[in-house]
């Protein structure tokens, strides 16, 4: 049932295309005079399109579930959609790099090498279907994160986030690799089919226990779960503004979808048709989880309130949005995960969208403190009214996109009888209202401390353009996305 | 022709999104042309109003039972989950669609003198609409909270932007308390799609008139103490846009900051949002609570008219006196729905409607004076009688009106809640009706202060109303008078429904 490694690499296009760009990044960074030319971020755009295409041919030609490489990686369309999900983010994330002057003394073509780099790690952490395979995947996406993190080389901040992503990084993945070697040392196998197999067969011993919290803990570090969550906001206040966008989604979609497969192949499966987490034996994992979650989404929320700078405001606010996102992982039924999908297509419009204002606006201000925002209903109406777009679609305030993303997370929840998760997370979004709004009051409510216009190329209008759209768009009418989110677990489910 | 009639609700609804779409494409700087598209814009539903007047069977009742709506619209949205775009009108929602249609025309004219980006405001008073509308006629939960929602926005943008000093604080404060209300709301509105079935396909429904169908619950839905927690969420969530208290504290700070057109939509329409919800939804759906719930609610109905009247006879602001007095009269609304009696309900109703005029007239009319002398402080004027005799004439109808003076809808309203109710519960009733007096008390003390005694000589050169603010004032008037001598054109329109809610509720053992 495993395809060969020749026969694998046809559809293994959408990684192929990324690595191949890569190559050729490296080489114009090599060969090329004038390292500021947009050249390579052009190469960059023209790899991660062909890579969505490649991704999104890809399940109609395979059909779901395919064992790639002795079933290191398998195709399915639980994989590409996180595919086409990550790759759309770095493309819009190349499109922000392009506009943001932070980055623009030092971007060259090996900035676009790691930003793909990553991509290509996420790719292989949404099929991985191999404990040796993931936990590659997961340092393929972490090590370049490292360096694009600590990029701006001048900038203390950005050197002491990186040193603070790699310490807690590695402690992490240190930690996962243990869990992992516990598992194989249970099971004798690397596949996590297997795994889950071998352990659905017996009751659950203490190590198995052991190993899913282990693993936890590597997981909730990329999704930036609290506790783990201690570095994201020091790393994406350091960070350049577009590496930030980029991790807050990227990565945390990635790892969300690795989170998904482990957990579901491993700890659920295969009589998970109901939804009920196999290793239910002497922990109670529902509620260990919607416990991680609702404390993520309020520790987020409650932190965000008192900051002043929007780039960290954000971070944290990506730290609440991880845990409205674990609501729906709580149950593990596939209304649930199909929630956390459709949640992610929304969040990576909103969220990327309002990052790319905070671009936007540090670019003429240099640094992202709350007062720049002053008065930008009239400095720059169309970017101020699309932050507040965002704003509200991160609130989850109908007619917006966020709403009904959050409507399928509390969905489940309720349907399922856990009222309190849904209460607290309800209550959570009042909150987060408050601080948002408090962007929103700056913006249009106060009179600007700065009378000159912020100017707003051609460019960063169409691309802020085609994050509202959607960001309304899905708002109103979403059945076409939620299909789509719907088909890719059930794939995942059978 | 057989388009508008079949989406005339639809029409009414998105007639005023569409012409803020247009103004929102118009270039800058043509004020005159935006006011006008707004005008025009939220004039459309006035004759589609009309026309639901006069072809509006008022025999039948709707309520609960499907087949019973009229003008209706009903499409799916998503399937997947089952949304369907579900509009309709009957006797509990035709006034209200009705009152929403004139005070926001009113409103758009009576902002017409606003100068701070206009483009902007009428953009946002337009959408106002649209969500306002679109509460009336949703017959969808989930339809019927989207356009709940809607309407925060502008709301949030007209007091904060356009509102006066302290708009800011008022702003937020109003966002925050309606939002935790309205996730209250959304948690219930889940519980109630899962619990629920839609008898014809057996598909978990958002179909509000299937939730009213309680064989359509399951055995958990039909747990009593479920429901009670459920028809508390949905009760929280309503009485903090009535507002009820203890939830009223957003009201006063609101009201005072957003500008004046904005005041009298708050209190025209949207605070009656609350009432309606609680008739709409809350009473229907769970019969059962709400006849255990009457006595709680005749007692918060009945101190909100006592401690609005109070706080407002306390107040140096005349647009804060207006605004606790919109708190006591809403008090009225609540005791006469918790009566469950015919009279009761129907007082309730047409107390919506008849504060609904009075409370924009008295809005209106602080906001005239306002613009003129830049303050409301009550013990600042005095004697402006013999100045300004017109809007003195205007302001007594007002007040006779807010007073329950016979003669006026005001009187009649609360008369007719008082009799519905004094046979259900005594002692609150008798209590309650002391805050008439109170009522009477603080709104012939203002006019004393403002409009009587010596002339304060700082305005005796104050400027006479002007037309167009004769024009906001005097259908308002006119309707107050005709209902107040005549109210059966209006309780024609809602009696049949209004029986048939006290019906299903009463029905219940």
């Amino acid at each position: 049932m495993f395809l060969g490694n020749f026969d694998s690499l046809r559809y293994f296009l959408p990684e192929l295309a990324i690595t191949a760009t890569i190559l050729l990044l490296i080489i114009v960074h090599v060969a090329g005079k004038n390292r500021r030319s947009p050249a390579a971020a052009l190469l960059s755009l023209v790899g991660t399109g062909t890579a969505i295409l490649f991704a999104l041919m890809t399940p109609a030609s395979a059909g779901g579930g395919m064992g790639l490489f002795e079933g290191m990686v398998v195709l399915d369309g639980f994989a590409a959609f996180f595919k086409v999900l990550t790759a759309l983010a770095t493309a819009i994330v190349i499109f922000m790099s392009i506009d943001c002057a932070e980055l623009s003394e030092r971007t060259q073509a090996e900035y676009y090498v790691f930003l793909l780099s990553v991509l290509l790690g996420m790719f292989l952490l949404s099929s991985a279907t191999d404990i040796v395979m993931l936990y590659l995947s997961i340092e393929l996406v972490s090590i370049p994160s490292y360096l694009l993190a600590g990029y701006l080389k001048g900038k203390a901040s950005s050197t002491e986030a990186s040193m603070k992503y790699v310490v807690y990084g590695a402690t992490a993945s240190g930690v996962m690799i243990y869990g992992f070697s516990l598992l194989y040392g249970m099971t004798g196998s690397t596949q996590i089919s297997v795994i889950g197999n071998t352990l659905a067969t017996g009751t659950v011993p203490l190590p198995a226990m052991l190993a899913a919290i282990m693993v936890t803990v590597g997981f909730g570090y990329k999704i930036a779960a609290v506790p783990f969550h201690m570095w994201s906001p020091d790393v994406y206040e350091g960070a350049p503004t577009p590496v930030t966008a980029f991790l807050s989604v990227g990565p945390k979609a990635a790892g969300f979808a690795v989170l998904v497969r482990f957990f579901y192949t491993v700890f659920a499966a295969p009589d998970a048709a109901g939804g009920m987490w196999h290793l239910t034996s002497s922990v109670d994992w529902t509620f260990m989880f919607a416990v991680l979650s609702a404390v993520t989404m309020t520790v987020g929320n409650l932190v965000a309130i008192s900051q002043k700078n929007v780039k960290r405001l954000l971070a944290y606010s990506s730290i609440a949005h991880a845990g409205y996102m674990l609501m729906g992982f709580v149950l593990l039924t596939a209304a649930g995960l199909k929630a956390i999908l459709f949640y992610l297509v929304v969040y990576l419009f909103m969220n990327l969208g309002a990052f790319y204002v905070v671009v936007l606006v540090a670019n003429g201000s240099r640094d992202e403190d709350i007062s720049h925002f002053s008065g930008l209903g009239t400095r720059a109406p169309f970017a101020a009214v699309s932050l507040a777009v965002f704003l509200f679609a991160l609130t989850g305030i109908p007619p917006f996109s966020g709403f009904i993303g959050k409507v399928y997370l509390f969905a489940e929840v309720i349907n399922k009888g856990i009222y309190w998760l849904a209460l607290v997370a309800a209550i959570n979004s009042v909150v987060s209202l408050y601080y948002y709004a408090r962007i929103l009051k700056v913006m249009f409510l106060e009179d600007p401390t700065q009378a000159e216009e912020l100017s707003v190329g051609f460019v960063p209008r169409i691309m802020l353009a085609i994050l509202v759209v959607p960001t309304l768009l899905l708002g109103v009418y979403w059945e076409p996305v939620i299909r789509i989110a719907e088909s890719s677990v059930r794939i995942l489910t059978n | 022709m057989d388009f508008i009639n079949n989406h005339i609700l639809s029409l009414m609804t998105f007639l005023p999104l569409a012409g803020a779409a247009v103004i929102l494409l118009m270039p800058g700087g043509r004020d005159e042309s935006v006011k006008r598209i707004a005008a025009v814009a939220s004039f459309l539903p006035i004759p589609l109003a009309v026309q639901l007047w006069f072809t509006y069977d008022r025999t039948v009742a709707g309520v609960n039972v499907a087949s019973q709506f009229q003008f209706v619209e009903h499409y799916s949205w998503i399937p997947s989950i089952n949304v369907e775009y579900f509009l309709g009108a009957d006797g509990i929602s035709m006034p209200m669609i009705i009152l929403t249609a004139i005070i926001s025309f009113l409103a758009v004219i009576g902002s017409w003198n606003i100068a701070k980006q206009i483009k902007g405001y009428m953009a946002l008073l337009l959408l106002l609409e649209t969500g306002m509308m679109g509460v009336f006629c949703a017959l969808d939960f989930f339809l019927f909270y989207v356009f709940w929602e809607v309407m925060l926005l502008p709301m949030y943008f007209l007091i904060g932007i356009w509102g006066g000093p302290r708009r800011e604080y008022a702003a937020i404060k109003f966002f925050l308390y309606t939002l935790l209300g309205s996730v209250l709301m959304l948690l219930v509105m889940l519980a109630l799609y899962f619990n629920t079935v839609n008898p014809e396909t057996g598909g978990h429904t958002f179909n509000m008139l299937h939730f009213m169908q309680q064989t359509t619950h399951n055995g958990w839905l039909q747990g009593f103490d479920i429901r009670v927690l459920m028809f508390l969420g949905l009760f929280i969530g309503f009485a903090i846009k009535v507002p009820l208290f203890p939830f009223h504290t957003w009201l006063p700070d609101a009201h005072v900051e957003a500008p004046t057109a904005i005041s009298v939509i708050l209190a025209g329409i949207l605070l009656k949002m609350g009432t309606y919800g609680l008739m709409r939804i809350s009473f229907p759906i769970f019969p059962d609570v709400t006849k255990w719930f009457v006595i709680p609610m005749a007692v918060l109905g009945a101190i909100n008219i006592v401690y609005g009247a109070l706080c407002a006879m306390a107040q140096s602001d005349l647009k804060k006196m207006v605004a606790y007095s919109s708190v006591s009269h809403m008090g009225f609304v609540l005791l006469g729905m918790a009566a469950l009696t015919p009279a009761g309900m129907i007082g309730a109703s047409f107390q919506m409607f008849s504060h609904g005029m009075i409370t924009s007239m008295l809005f209106f009319l602080v906001g005239v004076v306002y613009d003129r002398a830049h303050h409301r402080d009550i013990d600042g004027f005095g004697g402006l009688g013999a100045v300004v005799p017109v809007y003195t004439f205007f302001i007594t109808v007002a007040f006779f009106a807010s007073l329950g003076l016979p003669g006026f809808s005001g009187f009649i309203a609360e008369a007719m809640v008082f009799i519905g109710s004094f046979d259900a519960f005594r002692t609150i009733v008798v209590i309650a009706a002391s805050g008439i007096i109170i009522v009477a008390a603080f709104h012939l003390w203002a006019l004393q202060r403002v409009f009587l005694g010596p002339l304060n000589p700082k305005y005796a050169q104050l400027e006479e109303i002007n037309a167009r603010e004769i024009f906001c004032l005097a259908p308002l008037a006119l309707m107050t008078l005709i209902l107040g001598v005549y109210p059966m054109p209006v309780l024609n329109l809602m009696s049949s429904s209004l029986i048939h809610l006290v019906d299903i509720v009463k029905m219940v053992i």
